[in-house]
Order: C-alpha cells, then structure tokens, then sequence
C-alpha cells in the first residue's frame, strides 16, 4: 500500500438496519417486474388459444399501469433502497427517484407500449409473425416442425419483454455502479435471446444473437473492471460518494480513476452503439426480428443515455476534466462514422441501424454541454427519435416479398406509386431523421445543438458544426429512400406492403403523430423536459 | 418596431393555400375540378393579400406592419412572428401573382394516368404548388429568424418532390442535388442562428429580429454568423461558385416549378442578404464587400457568358437567371438607397421576365417536343402569337426600356456607381452580354427559313388534302396560354412606366434598414452622393 490515506471505507454497522424503501416512489418498477412474473406464470398455466391474447393484453396493460404510477411516484422523488450510514451520515441508496429517472421511465413505457404493439402483429397466423418458436432449429427442419407439433407457442417474447422493460427503467434510475450494472445484465439478457428468435432468414438472426450477446459480455465485464476499479480509488460504488471523492482524490490515485472512469463509459457507450463500440449495432439491428430491433433502438437507446447522463452528472461529475476529451473524440467518430457509413448501406435495416449509431453521436453532443437545459434537449431527443424509430421499423416490418421482409433497398423501388400511404409515412418519418423542419428531428437536434454552442464552449461549437455536417451527409442517405420510393419506377417483382392488424398500425400511427406534434408543437415537452432535468444527489 | 394587425392577414395568406392544398388532394373527384380548385384557391390567396396590402401604411414608421406574435417554442426563444416591410410586401406580392399563372400554365403538365386512382397524380402535382406557396408566404413574411429558418427548410421539400416526380428524364440526379446544396447551406446557417441567439438578449422571445438588430458583438464573431448566413443565401440566389445546382434543377424541373423556384425561391436568398446579413451584420456585411461585389460581378458576367454558349433552351433561360442574381447582389452590397430600391425592384421584375421567359419557353417546348434551340428556327412563320409574346419576354429581360427590366437594371447601377464604380462599370457589360443571349436565342428559334415539316394551323386548315401529307399543324397561342401570356406582360408594362408603384412602397423600407446599417457605420453614406470634402 502507497501512503495515500484512504477515504473512509464502509464499516461494517453494529447492529442490522432495514433498508429504507420507499415503495411509492418505485411502484411503476413493481408493477412492470410483476407483470413480467404473473406473465412468466400465464406462460405456464394459460391456455395455448388464448395465451396470446392475454400475453398482450396483459403486457399493455401492466405497461399502461406503470406509466400511470409514475404520477405517483412523481410526488414521492428522492433516494431511496438503502440506508444512512450512522456513523458518517453518508447516504448509501441504491435507487435515484428523480425527475431524468421518471422522465425515463414514463419514455421507455410508452414506448414499451408501442413496441410490444408492433411484436403482436399475427399477420392472421396463430402467434407472432416475427418470432419462432425454436429459435435453434434450421429452418424447416425437423426439429421445428417437432417444436410446432409439440404446440410450442412464441407469446414468451412478451415476459422477456418485460424484463428488458424493467432493466431499462432500472438503468437511469440506479444511484450506484453495482445496481447499475445488474440493471444493465437485466436489460440485455432478455434482449439476446429475442435478437435469435426471427422466424426468417434464421442465421442471420442466430449470428446477430451470438454476436450481440459475445460482445455484450465484453462490455458487461469491462464496465465491471472499471467499477472495480473505481471502488478502488472512492472506496465506495455510491455516485454520491464517488463524486466527493473526486472532488477531494488525491491526484497519486488518478491512475485508477482514469481508466476506471473510461473503462464504466466503454460499458455504457457500448449499450448506445457509440463508434468505436458499434460494431454489433448493423448486424444486431439486421438480423433481430424487425420489431424488437425497433424496439431496442428506441428503447435500449434511452435507458442507456439515461444512465449516462447520471454517471456523467452526477457520479463523475467533478472529473470532469479528466474523461471529457476522450467522449469529445467518441461523439466526433460516432457522428462522422455513423454518418457516412450510412451512406454504401443496400439494406434498410442496417441503413437505420448505421443512422441510429449517427443520432447517438448528435445526442453525445447534447450529453457532452454538461447543462441543465442539455439535460433536457437529450430527454426531448430520445423521446423524439425513440417514437419515430419504432413507426420506422414497424413500416418496415410490412414490406414484404413472398411473405419475407423485403429490406433490400431496390426492393423499396416505386413504393410511393402504390402504397402512398405507408410510403408517405415513412418518407415523413425520414425527414424527422434527416432533422428537417416541422418535424420532431429538427427540434430535437436544435436543443443539442444549441445546448452545446450554448455551454459547451469552443469544444461544444466544433461538435456542433460537425454535427450539422453530418446531418447534411445524412439527408443524403435519407432522401436517397424518398428518390426510390416515389421517383423511382417500380419493378414487377410482387413486393407488397401486407395489410397491418390494429396493433401495428396504431404504432405506426401514433409514432408518425408525434413525430409531427413534436416539430409542430414542441414546447410541452420541452418544458416537461426540463421541468424534469434536475438530478437528485 | 412591429405594427400589430388587429386581423392576422398574413397567417390567413399562408392559411388558405395550404388548405387548399389539402383540398386539392384529398377531396374525391375528376383531376380537372382538382385542379379548377387549385386555381380558385390561389385566385382567392391574391384577393386577401391585395386586401392586405391595402392595409399596409407607407407612411409609417414602424419597420414591420400586419404584424402578428405569439410565443410558439419559448424554451428555445422562438416566436411565431409575422410582420411585412415593404420589401417583403412587394415580394409576396409577386409571389401570390404568379402562384395562380404558374397553375394555369401547368394545367397538361402531368398526364392523368389511367384507372381509378389515375388522377391522383395529378392532383398531388397541384397541392404541392400550393403547399409552397404557403411557404412562399411565411418565408418573406418571418419577423423571427428561427421561424424564417422553419420555412426557408420546409419549402425545400416540396420543391424536392415537385422536382423529383414531375421532371424530366434526369428529375432524380436533379432534385438530390438540389436538395443537398440548399441543406448544406442551410445547415450551416443553423449554426449561424442557434450562435445569434446567444449574442443577443436571449429569452422566450430573443429569435425576433427587432431584439436581434443592432446587437453590440465582437468582430469575429460577427463576421463568423454573417458568413454562416451569407452562404446559405448565396447558395440559395444562386451566386457564382454556388450556381451549379440551378441550371440542373431549373431544366428537369417542369416549367411551373422552374418558375416559381427561380422566380420566387431564389429570391429569398437576395431577400435574406438585406433582412438578415445586412441588417443584422452591419459591420461584417461591409467587412465582407469587397469579396461579395467581386462574386456579385463575376456572377453578372459569368452567367451570362454561359447563357450564350447554352443550346438547351431552360438551360439558357437560367442561366440569365445566374447573371441577373448578380446585378441583385451588387445593388444590396452598393449600400445605397438608390441601390436598394433599385435590388428589390429588380427581385420582382425578374421573377416576372423569368416567368415569361420559362413558361414562354415552355409553350414552345411542347409543341416542338424538344428543348434543344438548334431543333428550331423559323417559327414566328407558324406561330407569330408565341413569337410575339417570346421577344417581349425577352425584350424585357435584356432591359429595354419602357419595360420592367429596364429601370431596375438602371437603378441598380445607377445606385452602386458612387460606392462601387469599377463593379458597377464592369457590371454594364452584362447588359450588353444580355442583348446577345436574348437576341441569338430568339434568332435561332424564331427567324430563319419556315421549319420543314411544320405549318401553323390556319395554313393547314386551308390546305387541301394531298397538300397537307407529311405536314404536322402548328397551334398558335391558346386561350389558356393566352391568359397565362397576359397578365406577365400587364406587369411588364405597368411596372415599366410606373414603377413608382412599387418603389414608393418600397423606398421607405430601403431607408429603414439602411438606418439600421447607418447606426453601426456612421460615415455610411446611403444618398449615395459624395460628400463634402471627402474628396479632398
């Protein structure tokens, strides 16, 4: 041991406390985590005619449920799951019930809502068209014509939905390393094995399951050593006391923060498919079936910008100073690679994963002006893109060659011509992306924008300036989508838009509205957004 | 510094368009009463806004009136903010005159398509006019820069589909590029705009320009927004080097779009270098003079060089478009009153002569079936209505005078000479340049030896039968090209004998935001004459 005094290390207390719960403040996490159990249960004892209805039924309604919670827990915010050490009256508290938290969760909710929508759509068949029942099997084989006659059903993506839900509601809201790395293993279990479940083009699916879940171990196990490492150097996982401990560290112990700082936001950055942690997101986003990928991109998308922006506000806070630079370079690459490998994509789903890997890097941005109003532009930014991503994928889940999804882009050539509708959805859907005024895209990248040339100093404005440069290159992509769907003439290889159940085309519905209401009528949001950007400490 | 309107006139300008436009396309019914409607609708959009401008005091002192706001984004300091000076007046006023001209003269543009659905088409060709001319109209009428960014954007997009479904054979390559340059542009104004707001007052309602004119910034900073604007507006005028995307989108684009996107869109580039470079930029705006006249100028040449060497008829057409810009442009930067009056002047005639000129072009087009000058000559024989109309709209714009074009082409120089005289010299050779483009272009198409193979109708009504084999009649002017024709050259006429009309409307504009200019550089002179002693 170096002569570096340790700050005070937890003592073991003299006599047991129980944990102070508020379990007002944490009903929407119950609720959801309960729905996931009964549904778990429902799997087990329901029916297999009626197991669907009420997998869906019930999933909307527990999510449904949480979301009204949040006006409750709204009203009870603070720490909470934890105790106050008596000795040094340091505050240990598991959970941050805060206005990011709930904001995010409320976010992640509703957008759940959408997405377990869009995971229900049946086509006319018995269980979920997009899933198959034995993920492992070749399709066609024996194995899963036995798996079918044995009446194996797929309704199971719903619990594992939500238990994602609750990973991700968890995520944000965790006030210490550990809570957030169980969130975060929460969150991605469930995800891995839907990314396997696709009912076509089943290696693809299988190999983005493997990929993602062999690369999210590695995240996992380095946002682990880091937080190892921090403890190391704060002698506690608690934000609160990290923070201080930086305030007050000893710089001899700069050799432990630094990459322990840097190895947790290798976790994180992972989650959002930051470059040069992003080479999961196409072949991930290509391969899992069309709707848990826009499920994820929404979602998983706002659960972990969440937790950054906790980490970086409140529990690195005061080093700022040290990891700034090395995000600056993050965003820098995520913007320009994300942009303009976007550009020689053929496939529609890799397309929006390459573009969801460049609207990470215009958020980092965002993240990155360290203000409470770009709390705020952040929040209102997932919000946005997460709505508009969910109506994307959920279109292009109905484009369909012989009953297969038809991703290629050729394949999307002259749509306009005879589907307007859907194709006029999804061509203002691209307009938001491409951040085109009276659309929800343009104020969302406003706000990081401004936020950044606001507060973030010479750095802030160069991050912007190549932030709308990147936007330009982008446009390009996105047009190029309009070009071929309404300029272009249609071959005559039966590409069709199959006809949607209620479900999906409420999703798609609903995310086209608010994508317009958003850039028509933003400053409700904004202003709940930034009602919301207070971090409890 | 706004006169409020007790009627939101210039909302319900933008309003009855764009409800029209939803008419149009959705509302069941045959393309033709889609497009009865269309008309009607943009008939009854220039009836309130003459109503409107009536309303307007020329007297007044406030610099924008028929004002309207209401916070719209008060997180962000955005207002909805409308208001008109006289610039702008005049501008939506030609906007709102062409906009029903455009119509009529795109009525066979689009052919119905067979089946139940085949008009649809055709009707979404209409509504998306109208959809921009409700742009057209907030754009000018913007007294708040972000408000103005939302329109200057949007209208990109339904010129990019008007572009890239009814255009020519290269409609795709066009309307991308098209797209890109004004995004480009527009995105670094962004920039632009976001760091503006944060020099000024800031606030629920820091975007207006009345809060942002007048601004005390440090030089660099200053000079950085204006480039951040400037270029957008250059891109958007077009200026030389940033033309290229015009003569692409003009000549694939069909003639009604092509018109209105150089007769009105481009001009909120010019329109945005006075409201917005030169109003809020004072200092950068004379920092930058130099370099923006000596563009200004090789624009004027430039351009027109290249309108003599075009063989493709729209191409010709705008590129003269490339070289009027230019006179515009100098006019703005000579920083003069005369200058001004004379730009502004200048915007509404050329999008009237450019009017002319495309659509004009456009009749002769269709009925050769090729753009191609060399596949004409000698048509005044077999159409002499078309040719007639053709030399006027030409005639106009090389400058003749008695037309439009003539006094504002010599208000313009005349206004930058005392400023700027070697720019206001050289620019008088594009005037000379404009008589030859115009002139060559009207000797090949319309002088010359009668075309084979062709005859105007009346002479093939008058034939008999064996006689008129191999012989394909001709149709001189119709009665809807005829309305089309008329009301362009009324404006020729009008505005060329008494373009007090619109100079007494826009003069007091002029010396408001030259005022604006004065208070930043106090030994500005804007009478444009030299003053005393300074010679010495």
């Amino acid at each position: 041991m170096t002569a570096v005094a340790p700050l005070a290390l937890p003592t073991l207390p003299a006599a047991f406390q129980q944990s102070n719960v508020d379990y007002l403040a944490i009903l929407p996490l119950l609720i959801v985590f309960g729905t996931a159990l009964i549904g778990v249960l429902v799997e087990a004892f329901a029916s297999r005619e009626r197991r669907h209805a009420i997998q869906v039924t019930l999933s909307v309604v527990g999510l449904l449920a949480a979301a009204a919670s949040i006006i409750v827990a709204a009203k009870h915010q603070g720490l909470t799951m934890g105790l106050t050490d008596g000795s040094t009256n340091r505050q240990l508290f598991a959970l941050a019930i805060d206005g990011p938290a709930l904001f995010m969760q409320g976010t992640i909710l509703l957008m759940g809502v959408l997405g377990v929508l869009t995971m229900a759509e049946r086509f006319g068949g018995v269980g979920p068209d997009a899933f198959t029942p034995s993920g492992a099997s070749t399709p066609g084989s024996a194995v899963e014509t036995a798996a079918a006659r044995a009446g194996a059903l797929t309704s199971e993506v719903f619990p594992l939905t939500m238990f994602a839900i609750f990973g991700m509601m968890l995520f944000p809201t965790t006030n210490d390393l550990i809570g957030m790395f169980v969130a975060l293993e929460v969150l991605s279990l469930p995800l891995y094995i839907l990314s396997g479940l696709a009912r076509r083009r089943r290696l693809l699916s299988q190999e983005a399951s493997l990929k993602y879940f062999l690369l999210g171990a590695f995240s996992s196990a380095f946002f682990l050593f880091g937080t190892a490492l921090l403890y190391g150097y704060a002698g506690s996982v608690y934000f609160g006391d990290l923070s201080k401990a930086i305030a007050a560290g000893p710089l001899a112990m700069n050799g432990l923060l630094l990459p322990g700082a840097f190895l947790v936001f290798v976790g994180l950055l992972f989650k959002v498919g930051a470059v040069p942690f992003h080479a999961w997101t196409p072949d991930v986003y290509q391969g899992a079936p069309t709707p848990v990928t826009g499920f994820m991109a929404a979602c998983t998308k706002a659960a972990a910008f969440g937790a950054i922006l906790r980490l970086a506000y409140v529990g690195l806070d005061t080093g700022r100073w040290e990891w700034t630079n090395a995000l600056v370079l993050v965003a820098l690459l995520t913007m320009v690679v994300g942009a303009v490998l976007s550009v020689t994509q053929t496939d529609m789903k890799r397309l929006l994963a390459y573009s969801s890997i460049a609207h990470a890097g215009f958020i980092l941005v965002g993240v990155l002006a360290f203000d409470r109003k770009a709390v705020g532009a952040v929040l209102f930014y997932l919000v946005a893109y997460g709505f508009s991503t969910i109506a994307a994928f959920a279109i292009v889940s109905l484009v369909r060659q012989n009953g297969a999804e038809a991703t290629h882009l050729s394949q999307w050539a002259g749509l306009g011509k005879r589907y307007p509708v859907v194709a006029a959805a999804f061509a203002f859907l691209m307009l938001a992306f491409a951040g085109i005024p009276l659309t929800s895209g343009f104020v969302s990248k406003f706000g990081v924008f401004s936020a950044a040339v606001g507060t973030g100093g010479a750095t802030g404005t160069v991050l912007a300036v190549v932030g709308v440069l990147c936007s330009a290159i982008t446009v390009f992509v996105y047009a190029r989508v309009i070009v071929l769907m309404f300029f272009s003439d249609a071959p005559d290889d039966g590409v069709e838009v199959v006809t949607p159940s209620v479900s999906t085309t409420f999703s798609i519905a609903i995310g086209t509205l608010i994508t317009l209401a958003l850039g028509v009528l933003p400053s409700a949001l904004l202003d709940l957004a930034d009602r919301a950007s207070q971090f409890v400490r | 510094m706004t006169a409020m309107s007790t009627v939101p006139w210039l909302t319900i300008l933008g309003l009855i368009p764009l409800v029209g436009a939803l008419v149009v396309a959705f509302v069941p019914g045959s393309a033709e009463n889609a497009k009865r409607m269309a008309i009607g609708f943009s008939l009854v959009t220039l009836v309130v806004g003459i109503i409107a401008a009536t309303q307007f005091d020329r007297a007044s002192s406030k610099q924008f009136q028929l004002g309207e706001q209401h916070s719209w984004i008060p997180q962000f300091g955005v207002s909805y903010a409308l208001g008109v000076d006289g610039i702008a007046l005049v501008l939506i006023l030609m906007a709102l005159v062409l906009t029903p001209i455009c119509l009529l003269a795109a009525w066979h543009d689009v052919p119905e398509e067979a089946g139940p659905r085949g008009g649809q088409r055709v009707k979404s060709y209409f509504a998306l006019i109208l959809v921009l001319e409700t742009f057209m109209v907030g754009v000018f009428a913007a007294t708040d820069v972000f408000l103005f960014y939302v329109f200057f954007e949007a209208m990109l997009i339904p010129v990019y589909f008007l572009i890239g479904r009814f255009g020519g054979p290269r409609r795709q390559y066009a309307a991308m590029k098209f797209l890109l340059f004004s995004l480009a542009g527009g995105l670094i104004m962004l920039v632009a705009v976001i760091a503006l707001y944060l020099q000024g007052p800031g606030g629920s309602d820091g975007f207006l320009i009345e809060r942002l004119t007048g601004l005390q910034m440090d030089p660099t900073t200053e000079r950085l927004l204006f480039v951040g604007f400037f270029f957008a507006f250059a891109v958007k005028a077009p200026m030389v080097p940033f033309h290229t995307w015009l003569p692409d989108a003009a000549t694939e684009s069909s003639p009604a779009t092509a018109t209105l996107l150089v007769g009105v869109l481009d001009k909120v580039g010019t329109f945005g270098m006075i409201r917005f470079c030169l109003q809020l930029f004072p200092e950068a705006s004379e920092w930058a003079t130099p370099v923006v006249v000596a563009l200004a100028v090789i624009s004027v040449i430039y351009g027109a060089l290249l309108a003599i060497g075009q063989t493709d008829m729209m191409r010709l057409v705008s590129y003269t478009s490339v070289s009027h810009f230019g006179f515009i442009v100098l006019g703005i930067f000579a920083f003069t009153n005369v200058g001004h009056a004379g730009s502004t002047l200048y915007m509404v005639n050329h999008g009237f002569s450019t009017a002319a000129l495309f659509l004009f072009a456009a009749m002769l087009v269709r009925r050769r079936g090729s753009k191609r000058i060399p596949d004409f000559g000698g048509w005044q024989r077999i159409t002499p209505a078309l040719a007639g109309i053709f030399l006027i709209a030409g005639l106009s714009g090389l400058g003749l005078p008695g037309l439009a074009s003539f006094v504002s082409e010599f208000t313009v120089l005349v206004g930058s000479f005392p400023t700027q005289p070697v720019a206001a010299v050289i620019a008088t050779a594009g005037i000379i340049l404009a008589a030859l483009y115009i002139l060559l272009m009207y000797k090949k198409v319309m002088t010359g030896p009668k075309p084979e193979g062709l005859v105007s109708e009346r002479e093939h009504d008058r034939l008999d039968e064996p006689a008129r084999r191999g012989l394909t009649a001709v149709r001189d002017l119709t009665t809807r090209e005829k309305l089309v024709a008329a009301p362009l050259i009324a404006a020729f006429l009008v505005l060329g004998f008494l373009p007090n009309l619109a100079l007494n409307v826009i003069n007091p504009a002029v010396d408001q935001t030259l005022s604006h200019v004065q208070k930043a550089i106090p030994n500005l002179n804007p009478a444009g004459t030299v003053a005393e002693g300074s010679s010495k």
